[in-house]
């Protein structure tokens, strides 16, 4: 019974924090059918913001804010600088632009700041622990479920509810039957990467809150995870990002108890086989959204 | 064949000898070191634009055999006295056979191939964003594997004692080979129907164009060269680690790729060439401005910026790349024969 809920509480934790990659992937991919490679290093500028404003002075929570908006920018910035010129073009010139701009970012980390970890504030609750049911558990981890949860309620409020939220699941669906009807292209696809880089943002403060530290590669991880969470939940739609983080999660935490010591090294590789045969019994993903995939 | 193709033949094969010639006149053991290894460069290039090229599909998991190849190489040519050593829980089967590097270099491609046949089949059904995720996804599961897989890789440590044998003639001429192949595919009855694919996959289905099929055997072709090029460069460098064929490395091998213009092999050969001399030109630079101590630190990553907005300045100007569609040969033919007098 503790085991089970454990168990419970990792998955849903990991898969929070899993299914906002996700979805901050799939906002943008949603409406441009075009990946951001540079998504992981949004995750990582937000966590120099937190790196550089440390020692400040300020509340947590305000520094916080200035980390989220930094990603916010950052998202934005991607947007002008890789996708503008050239989404109109070719798939693979935007694959190739966004892959380069994250390599700019990258190593701009390790010209201007440093190759080694550096440590980022973070408030005293993300190390304690609650006591629950006769388990111990971070309270970091409850943070992110409670986190995740709001934010996800949030975003669904926006997507279902506002004049905004409803043009953009237009644009998702027919682009150019949307913007017939008038709905402004541009500002769409730029509030889709600033929620992305919102999104990006969050992720970051409840990622880089596990690890304690940010490096120019720490943008990866969550980048991989998104990239796979999407995939397996069906790249169009926003309900299969989220069903498909929990999924990772499910399967990473899965794998974490039943493994042994030895064969636990390998976790992402099992991980990933398990992908290549979901995608090989279901190669559009669970989820399938919108049949109309037209590229504008 | 037609005659435009062999003057693409002429050109790219005259580039190839060049890289042989000039290391000879200059006769500087660090050209000939740059040399040879711009054309493994060129065997990985030129092997991405098999599979990508053809299918028009980005593989980021080119690198990842290229690794499956070195390593392979690698545990069956160190000798056997040394592999106690540098592999001390290697199997027993494995541990007692040991294979000349040519031998090694071959079973090298030959192995990678057979990975990506067992592997690939079932991701070649997907198309545009979700098949470049899942080759990201495969590089990544060959990264871990070749990381934790101590007892033939040695885990994330250098593995060591591969004998010195990738030699500047050795290296050109497998490069030379592999150019001549990536052209007669292009131009095969698979090599069409896949370029059919690349430019409308649904008219090349419906016309009875089995793409799965086609992209398996474009991908086998692509992860053998891969193996090849990474044996040949094992034994160039003798000890590496599996941190070499990981992001850094791929994104060289695609920038020098989308740079020339993936669609065709010119475009592979020379985007090899201008990006492999830029480079070596940056990272002189790196080393002249650390050696200067005009910073406090350490200056890295300029190469990798340089580079990054290189490739996103043809993206913006030429998204084809420098030859976006056609080979060197027929574009030097067609502005002769216009030039000329009806």
């Amino acid at each position: 019974m503790q085991t089970l809920l454990q168990f419970t509480i990792d998955v849903l934790s990991l898969g929070g924090a899993y299914a906002l990659m996700a979805l901050g992937l799939v906002i943008v991919y949603g409406i441009l059918k075009l990946v951001n490679f540079a998504y992981g290093e949004l995750i990582m500028v937000a966590g120099y913001g937190l790196f550089l404003v440390n020692g400040s002075g300020l509340p947590w929570l305000v520094m916080a804010a200035v980390a989220v908006l930094i990603a916010v920018v950052t998202g934005v910035l991607t947007e002008y600088a890789a996708f503008r010129p050239v989404r109109a073009k070719s798939v693979t010139a935007v694959l190739i632009t966004s892959f380069a701009f994250s390599t700019i970012l990258q190593n701009a980390a390790l010209l201007f700041i440093s190759p080694r970890p550096r440590n980022v504030p973070l408030p005293d609750l993300f190390s304690q622990t609650v006591s629950f049911g006769g388990i111990l558990i971070p309270a970091r981890n409850l943070i992110t479920i409670v986190a995740s949860i709001g934010l996800l309620l949030l975003f669904a409020f926006l997507m279902k509810r506002t004049v905004l939220g409803i043009a953009m699941r237009a644009a998702a669906t027919q682009f150019r039957m949307a913007r017939m009807l008038g709905v402004p292209a541009n500002l769409i696809i730029s509030t889709a990467f600033a929620i992305s880089g919102f999104f990006a943002g969050v992720v970051s403060l409840l990622w880089i809150g596990r690890i304690g530290s940010v490096t120019p590669g720490v943008g990866l991880e969550p980048l991989l995870v998104a990239f796979i969470a999407t995939v397996i939940g069906g790249m169009r739609s926003l309900q299969g990002a989220v069903l498909g983080g929990f999924l990772l999660a499910f399967i990473n935490t899965a794998l974490n108890y039943l493994l042994t010591q030895d064969l636990l090294q390998f976790r992402d590789a099992f991980t990933f086989t398990l992908v290549i045969l979901i995608l090989l019994w279901r190669p559009e993903g669970l989820i399938r959204g919108p049949a109309t995939g037209q590229r504008t | 064949m037609k005659p435009a193709n062999i003057l693409t033949l002429v050109i790219l094969l005259g580039l190839v000898g060049l890289l042989v010639l000039v290391p000879q006149l200059v006769g500087s053991r660090v050209v000939e070191r740059i040399a040879t290894a711009l054309a493994i460069s060129l065997v990985l290039v030129v092997g991405l634009q098999t599979f990508t090229g053809n299918s028009g599909i980005l593989s980021f998991a080119h690198i990842g055999f290229m690794g499956i190849g070195a390593y392979a190489s690698a545990v069956l040519t160190i000798p056997v006295q040394m592999r106690g050593m540098a592999l001390p829980d290697l199997y027993g089967v494995l541990a007692q056979i040991q294979v000349t590097p040519m031998v090694g270099i071959l079973l090298g491609g030959v192995v990678a191939a057979v990975v990506a046949a067992l592997v690939a089949y079932p991701l070649m059904r997907l198309s545009d964003a979700p098949a470049v995720i899942t080759s990201f996804a495969l590089l990544v599961v060959i990264y871990t594997v070749l990381q934790h897989w101590s007892a033939v890789t040695n885990g994330p440590r250098t593995l060591f004692g591969l004998p010195k044998a990738t030699t500047l003639p050795l290296t050109a001429g497998i490069a030379a080979v592999v150019i001549v192949v990536a052209l007669a595919f292009k131009e095969s009855r698979t090599g069409l129907l896949l370029r059919a694919s690349r430019d409308d996959e649904r008219a090349a289905a419906a016309m009875g164009a089995g793409i799965p099929a086609l992209r398996w055997q474009a991908f086998i072709l692509s992860a053998l060269i891969a193996g090849i090029g990474g044996a040949l460069w094992g034994h160039f460098v003798t000890s590496f680690s599996p941190k070499a064929f990981y992001l850094k490395e791929t994104f060289v091998i695609l920038g020098m790729l989308v740079i020339g213009g993936m669609n065709t092999v010119s475009g592979a050969v020379i985007g090899t060439f201008l990006i492999a001399l830029l480079f070596e030109g940056l990272r002189a630079l790196e080393t002249a401005l650390n050696a200067s101590g005009a910073f406090a630190d350490q200056v890295v990553g300029v190469t990798e910026i340089v580079l990054a907005l290189a490739m996103m300045a043809v993206m913006f100007l030429r998204p084809g790349g420098l030859f976006a569609a056609t080979e060197i040969g027929p574009l030097i033919l067609r502005r002769f024969t216009r030039r000329a007098p009806p």
